[in-house]
């Protein structure tokens, strides 16, 4: 007989205190092959205020689109420098930062490849459960026939996609809207 | 790839709704739009491993972590963690975070000078399961203490956890309770979760193969994450 399922709770205003030790935002060693990224942005709630207290844990594949678990049985090399896992509390004004390499395309339902994402979870005081997010890259062609892109409403697709920052070839800004106008996609995951 | 299986979804009621008005924190931060429905792929069916996390005993001891002793009632909080189907998950780390003795919180946002701090309690550890999906800490029975969420709230005695788990399906951040707290059919929190039998999951139960002698009382957490849809052949 199946067990039920531990309840989720929120992580409530005092997480940093269990977490901090845990804080990766420089996800990949400089030796590490691929284009190495910094994704900036921030967390606003319905108002548009920045959300301090708030907590985005990142998972990715590397640059040759292989994850360094062993349920990936892709023919791919995995690197020493990369794990994959990022973990980034905001700060005062809901802005966070990391540095990462660019994923690669991994495999999604029926072998198609999936456009190169980030898979995302939020954890703030305010959320019971967290929000399971993915950030998508701009021009990017595998993003017209990406299977969960697909699933999202053409005018909220946006959300899920990185911004080139002006005049920069390496940085991206993407910003989490938890409510209201421009509300980025969550997914039930 | 075609075909793989993904970890169960939630039950309606057996998960809290993040829209719940009783929460006050949760009125400008939770989504009005619903979630869109994502069937699991390779990157919801891995997630971050701990294989090579160092182990670490003296971060399984909250009590004298940072010297001295900790002042309060000392407990033992053990537990297992498994997936619906009653599999052990192994080696997977599991955090936990709580207030003082008191009821106060080692952070800026805590601050509140009739409650002191304690400087033997630093209120954060962690530990790995080993191949039963065991885990095992030793601390102080956290403090009660009031929140701005309603007139006269507050929150019932409680330790934050936080464990991954195999995938990033099956990450999990939760709270564990006290059995017999006076409190619990008051906090929104805790009654966020509708189905009475997945809310009392989060109730510690009282354990007299834990406790110690002359020491500290043994308290019982086990902890459930999503199952598999189906085997996967390899496993």
């Amino acid at each position: 007989m199946a067990l039920i399922p531990t309840p989720s709770q929120t992580v409530g205003p005092y997480f940093t205190i269990g977490s901090t030790r845990g804080n990766c935002d420089c996800l990949a060693a400089p030796g590490v092959a691929g284009k190495h990224i910094v994704i900036a942005g921030r967390v606003v709630d319905g108002d548009g205020a920045g959300v301090p207290d708030s907590l985005l844990e990142t998972w990715q594949a590397n640059s040759y689109g292989k994850y360094a678990h062993p349920e990936d049985t892709q023919d791919k090399p995995i690197e020493p420098g990369f794990r994959g896992y990022g973990r980034i509390p905001t700060d005062d004004d809901g802005k966070f930062c990391f540095s990462t390499i660019q994923p690669g395309a991994v495999p999604g339902p029926d072998g198609q490849p999936q456009a190169p994402h980030i898979a995302v979870s939020i954890f703030a005081r305010g959320l019971m459960r967290r929000l399971v997010t993915r950030i998508y890259f701009p021009d990017e062609a595998a993003n017209e026939t990406d299977f969960a892109l697909s699933r999202v409403e053409p005018q909220r697709r946006g959300t899920l996609i990185a911004r080139k920052v002006p005049g920069q070839d390496v940085q991206f800004e993407w910003n989490v809207v938890l409510q209201g106008a421009g509300e980025t996609v969550f997914f039930d995951c | 790839m075609a075909g793989i299986p993904g970890y169960r979804r939630t039950v309606p009621g057996q998960q809290p709704i993040n829209a719940y008005s009783g929460y006050v924190s949760s009125h400008k931060r939770a989504p009005s739009q619903p979630l869109i429905d994502l069937p699991h792929t390779l990157s919801e069916i891995t997630g971050p491993t701990f294989e090579d996390f160092p182990d670490d005993p003296k971060a399984a001891d909250l009590i004298s972590g940072r010297g001295g002793t900790a002042i309060g009632e000392r407990i033992v909080v053990t537990g297992r963690v498994r997936d619906e189907d009653g599999r052990p998950v192994r080696r997977t780390l599991v955090e936990l975070w709580q207030a003082n003795a008191g009821g106060r919180y080692r952070h800026l946002v805590d601050q509140r000078p009739d409650v002191p701090l304690d400087p033997n309690f630093e209120g954060c550890g962690h530990t790995l399961t080993d191949a039963e999906g065991r885990y095992r800490f030793v601390t102080i029975r956290p403090g009660e203490y009031p929140w701005h969420n309603h007139h006269n709230a507050w929150r019932p005695a409680h330790i934050h956890f936080s464990v991954f788990g195999p995938a990033f399906a099956t990450r999990l951040v939760t709270q564990m309770y006290f059995p017999g707290d006076p409190l619990l059919p008051f906090d929104p929190i805790y009654n966020s979760t509708a189905d009475e039998e997945a809310r009392t999951r989060l109730i510690s139960a009282f354990d007299w193969e834990t406790t110690i002698p002359n020491t500290a009382l043994g308290y019982r957490f086990d902890i459930v994450l999503s199952g598999r849809d189906r085997t996967p052949m390899e496993l």
